[in-house]
């Protein structure tokens, strides 16, 4: 298995310089180093020279890919690309256009972003597993039908309908919670429960829609059948067995995301005023600033590769037949 | 079914318990510690966090919002007074220039502008001001500074200002200014002035390049200042400092009032510059160190930024004098009393104007704006057009504060184009035809709920030249009729534009269609509908308007290239002085030329020629007969439509006081008096938490969850 997670590991490094590439050309078709100097220094009064003055302290006087001024390999390590990105390998992610260490952000953020995000994915997880076995065991009821039908309608509602209802409905017209707000610690868990609910309840439409199909097709198996005839109850049957059996497509889903919990949730985070990492990467792309927008989506690549290796791991985990090899 | 009833029973005595929780403490929904509920404490908001705080730096009003309490320059407004006053504030004086010759000697204060090679600004401060407390002025019992010797290992740890044991201050000295201002220059500090400053400070631009070439030469070494004289400024002595300014600027005074020309301690920039400091985001940029009345205690940009009381302030009073209004607004209540008054002022990061609007609501904000989405909610319009606060509004004792910025918005003709530009008669009648059709009056009703003011030229109210009412009016958009100031008609326009040569909108020698092109950096369904205003107020002179939304990069890339032909943009002024807009349109600040802020790039030699007159004169009746002679001109050419003046609305409950709009003024935090007693006890009436939905969720849940167990025990039962 080490041999596995090294070799994936080792895959991992040309998809990140591929997603990096591309970040980075994206973002400079879009913006020009001069159109970031010139957000950076204001609507008023900028002159070419300040122009000029802000790229050279900023590093974005370099020529984008190929530096045909010098020669050797210098031509390509004499770069913004490079100088910009190999740093990253090591987790270097050096200073936003506003001066501020980017490193020292996403240390800081993270734990916003996991005190919302954590809770939503755990209890998430919970209510819409506990909810699909409750629709399964009350399968071709009026339960299971109504059931569905909530669900149905859960998810056809927008996200933001829900923050934006939770906000009126729980926090100013029955005044049971804060609107917003963050602070660490004990003090803060009056300020996580409103998001987390929230979110809890806009994910449970299509969460249990999607792990009802799932125990569905577990519950016709033959070995369900078996268990029913040795005589097993209802509920031994569909906790014991089904939801085991069931967990390897709840895994692809649930694993991968585990990593990129980090990453924190970028309306719910705006809204609750939340200061984690989606608010961070919000702010970046709003401000044109390169350095966290490319930092951002490097982690987001590198959290998301370690999901799908994690995932891999997991199964081996749940399902012994599986074998990484 | 027992186990069940069991647990029905404990969830109601759960909710029994919340409900007695809810009894006990203070309010649920209380963002803030309940100790601190008597705190003399303003509670505000911003919704963006600050890019810079450092004064070389910060150039945006949200980052003012701050710099402002922090910083002190020379000069401040008169809080009351209008038109808007400068007066001393670490000065002595307000200092009046005097003026050399090319050789250096003094010329009379009437002497012509041209004679004048430099003006001088001998700035005299108030001794006895001190810094706030800051570790950078820490000394040990040897008088030793106790944090200037750092190294990375020993600053890993610090990540606040409050991590350094140590603090200390030191009196402020004329020195600090001097350095400041050598710090426009320091090319790593991009300071957004030092292009336009360096045109008019001697000796800047050379310091500049001087400073540029070290800090190319040794990237990684600190720029020690203090090394590098600079001409237009010196130090005369402890408490007296000189500005020589290239000729004669008289706007240079009002610069005076701006954190850009605040002091900075030589100490502040040496303590940060240490190994580990930036990596910990101990900068100046994000740590300032003023004299001003409070300093930045807490500094979490992404949660609450908090400005407490500085120990060391030198002391100021609320100002004695005020007009009449000011005293029945009960404006003039504190003359005398020592600033500021309140204790602290924290500072939440609210992104979304929901949740900011009812927290205002709630009481946990002290003052608000009103956005579009809760305009209505808040504001409706007398019979006579006036604004008046709703009765929802009143009931909670809320008061409404409007003012007409110092701004103006505009939809430009680029001067280059060869349709719409030019000083052809034809092509001024063409402006002028569409100056009329776009009715301003109408967009202020529909799309800005009445907040601005048809614009009648460059000149916004409150700011010398601007002249009100009938005799101010634009006589080519607007007439008078019944005493009334009316629209031109859109017939007059049509006759105006077949004048032009576009009779119906077609062009007389081809037969084709007028198609005009509109660059905004409006787009998104969001503003659909303004823009499908506009093409409206076109179709009424069978024009045709094109729009071409875009991003702001791009939109200032076609500005710059001259490739718009009709665009919008907007002003605020920097200080409250016509110059400040009339430069808008000065030739030789065309944008495609020169890179100025003329967008327009207008250029008639004439209204260039007053603008020179007119920027050096002070204000009064001669003044004044230059600028109306100025503002025929723009009129008559019509290089803009003048759109409007927005107007600001803004909300604050009955226990803030001392609020008198002031949009010149950053440091009116100073002002503002509380009654925290009065907060506290509508805070709790007004969010008494309601219980009857919990209760209603167990019954809910009791109520879903016992047919499910029914059919489940059924099943059981039924498979046994």
């Amino acid at each position: 298995m080490f041999a596995y997670i090294l070799r994936r590991l080792l895959y991992a490094i040309p998809i990140l310089i591929g997603v990096n590439l591309l970040t980075f050309a994206l973002f400079f078709v879009v913006n020009t180093p001069d159109d970031m100097a010139r957000l950076q220094l204001g609507a008023k009064h900028v002159t070419p020279e300040a122009i000029e003055r802000w790229k050279v302290e900023h590093g974005y006087d370099k020529p984008l890919l190929l530096n045909t001024r010098v020669t050797g390999s210098a031509q390509l390590t004499d770069t913004l690309f490079f100088k910009r990105s190999a740093a990253m390998f090591a987790f270097e992610f050096g200073k936003g256009d506003d001066g501020r260490d980017i490193g020292n952000e996403i240390r800081t953020r993270m734990g916003p972003s996991l005190a919302i995000a954590l809770p939503v994915f755990v209890v998430g997880l919970l209510v819409n597993i506990t909810f699909a076995l409750l629709m399964v065991f009350f399968r071709a009821t009026y339960l299971d039908v109504w059931g569905v039908v909530l669900c149905v309608v859960l998810m056809s509602i927008s996200g933001l309908f829900y923050i934006i209802a939770g906000q009126y409905f729980i926090a100013k017209l029955w005044n049971l919670l804060p609107i917003s707000g963050y602070t660490g610690g004990i003090h803060g868990l009056k300020f996580i429960l409103l998001p987390v609910l929230v979110s809890v309840v806009a994910g449970i439409g299509s969460g249990s829609r999607w792990y009802r199909t799932i125990f569905l097709e577990e519950i016709g198996k033959d070995y369900v059948r078996t268990a029913r005839a040795k005589g097993l109850s209802e509920i031994r049957v569909l906790f014991r067995h089904v939801l085991k059996n069931g967990m390897i497509p709840i895994l692809t889903g649930a694993v991968v995301v585990l990593p990129l919990l980090f990453m924190g949730s970028l309306i719910t985070e705006s809204f609750f005023g939340i200061p984690g990492l989606g608010s961070y990467t919000i702010d970046a792309i709003q401000a044109q600033d390169f350095s966290v927008v490319r930092a951002m989506v490097f982690l987001g690549s590198f959290l998301y590769i370690v999901g799908l290796i994690l995932t891999d791991i997991s199964y081996s985990w749940v399902d012994p037949r599986v074998r990484l090899q | 079914m027992v186990r069940i009833g069991a647990i029905l029973l404990r969830m109601g005595l759960l909710g029994m318990g919340v409900g007695l929780l809810a009894g006990c403490s203070d309010s649920w929904n209380n963002p803030y510690p309940g100790a601190d509920a008597h705190a003399n404490v303003l509670y505000s908001a911003f919704s963006e966090r600050p890019k810079h705080l450092d004064p070389a730096r910060s150039y945006s009003s949200n980052e003012a919002e701050f710099t402002g309490q922090i910083y002190e320059p020379p000069l401040q407004y008169h809080f009351l007074k209008r038109p808007y006053t400068l007066i001393p504030l670490t000065a002595e004086a307000v200092p009046t220039p005097h003026y050399l010759d090319a050789a250096g000697k003094p010329l009379a204060d009437d002497a012509p502008a041209d004679a004048i090679a430099e003006s001088v600004y001998e700035i005299r401060i108030r001794p006895g001001i001190r810094y706030q407390p800051h570790p950078a002025f820490a000394r040990d019992a040897a008088g030793h500074y106790r944090y200037h010797a750092l190294d990375a290992a020993a600053v890993a740890s610090k990540r606040q200002i409050g991590d350094f044991t140590h603090t200390g201050t030191r009196e402020l000295v004329a020195a600090d200014y001097v350095y400041q201002i050598k710090r426009l220059a320091n090319p790593r500090l991009s300071s957004p002035i030092f292009g336009l400053m360096s045109e008019h400070i001697v000796g800047l631009k050379a310091l500049g390049d001087t400073l540029e070439k070290v800090s190319m030469a040794h990237p990684d070494a600190e720029l020690d200042l203090n090394d590098f004289p600079l001409a237009g400024a010196e130090v005369v002595d402890r408490y007296t400092y000189r500005i020589h300014i290239k000729g004669k600027y008289p706007q240079f005074i009002y610069w005076l009032a701006m954190p850009f020309f605040a002091p900075v301690p030589w100490e502040a920039d040496a303590f940060y510059a240490q190994p580990g400091m930036a990596d910990n985001n101990l900068t100046l940029d994000w740590q300032p160190v003023g004299t001003g009345p409070y300093y930045l205690s807490e500094n979490d940009p992404n949660r609450r930024m908090v400005l407490t009381k500085n120990p060391y302030y030198h002391g100021e009073t609320y100002p004695e004098d005020g007009d009449v209004a000011d005293r029945q607004a009960g404006l003039l209540a504190d003359a005398g009393k020592p600033l500021p008054f309140v204790d602290k002022a924290v500072f939440s990061l609210e992104k979304e104007t929901i949740p900011y609007w009812s927290k205002f609501l709630q009481g946990y904000y002290d003052s608000s704006g009103i956005s579009s989405d809760s305009f209505d909610q808040a504001v409706q319009f007398s019979a006579g057009g006036d604004p008046r606060l709703t009765d929802s509004m009143r009931e909670k004792g809320i008061h409404l504060v409007t003012a007409v910025a110092a701004s103006i918005w505009y939809v430009g003709f680029n001067m280059l184009d060869p349709v719409v530009g030019g000083q052809g008669e034809d092509r001024r009648k063409l402006r002028q035809a569409i100056s009329i059709a776009f009715d301003y009056d109408e967009f202020i009703s529909i799309f800005l709920n009445g907040r601005g003011i048809p614009a009648q030229g460059p000149i916004p109210p409150g700011l010398f030249g601007y002249v009100d009412g009938v005799a101010g009016l634009n006589p080519y958009v607007y007439e008078t009729h019944d005493g009334k100031i009316v629209r031109h008609s859109i017939e007059m326009a049509k006759k105006l534009l077949a004048e032009a040569g576009y009779p119906n909108g077609r062009n007389v020698k081809t037969g084709e269609p007028l198609v005009l092109y509109f660059d905004t950096m409006a787009s998104g369904p969001d503003t659909k509908s303004r823009l499908d205003w506009m093409k409206k107020q076109l179709d009424k002179l069978n024009v045709q308007l094109v729009v071409r939304g875009t991003d702001y990069n791009r939109f200032q890339d076609k500005m710059r290239k001259g490739n718009a032909q009709l665009f919008e943009w907007g002003w605020n002024a920097d200080y409250p002085d016509p110059e400040n807009f009339f430069f808008l349109l000065y030739g030789p600040n065309k944008k495609v030329a020169t890179g100025g802020e003329n967008a327009a790039n207008y250029d008639n030699p004439e209204f260039n020629r007053l603008f020179e007159r007119m920027k050096d004169m002070d204000n009064g009746p001669e003044r004044q007969q230059v600028i109306t002679a100025m503002l025929e001109i723009v009129r008559r050419d019509a290089p803009w439509i003048f759109a409007y003046y927005p107007k600001s609305f803004g909300l604050r409950h009955d226990w803030v006081h001392n609020v008198k709009p002031n949009l010149m003024a950053n440091n009116t935090l100073k002002y503002r008096r509380i009654d925290p007693d009065l907060r506290a006890a509508r805070r709790a009436e007004w969010n008494r938490p309601a219980l009857w939905p919990i209760m209603l969720l167990v019954g809910g849940v009791v109520a879903l969850i016992a047919p499910a167990v029914v059919a489940w025990r059924r099943r059981e039962r039924t498979t046994a």
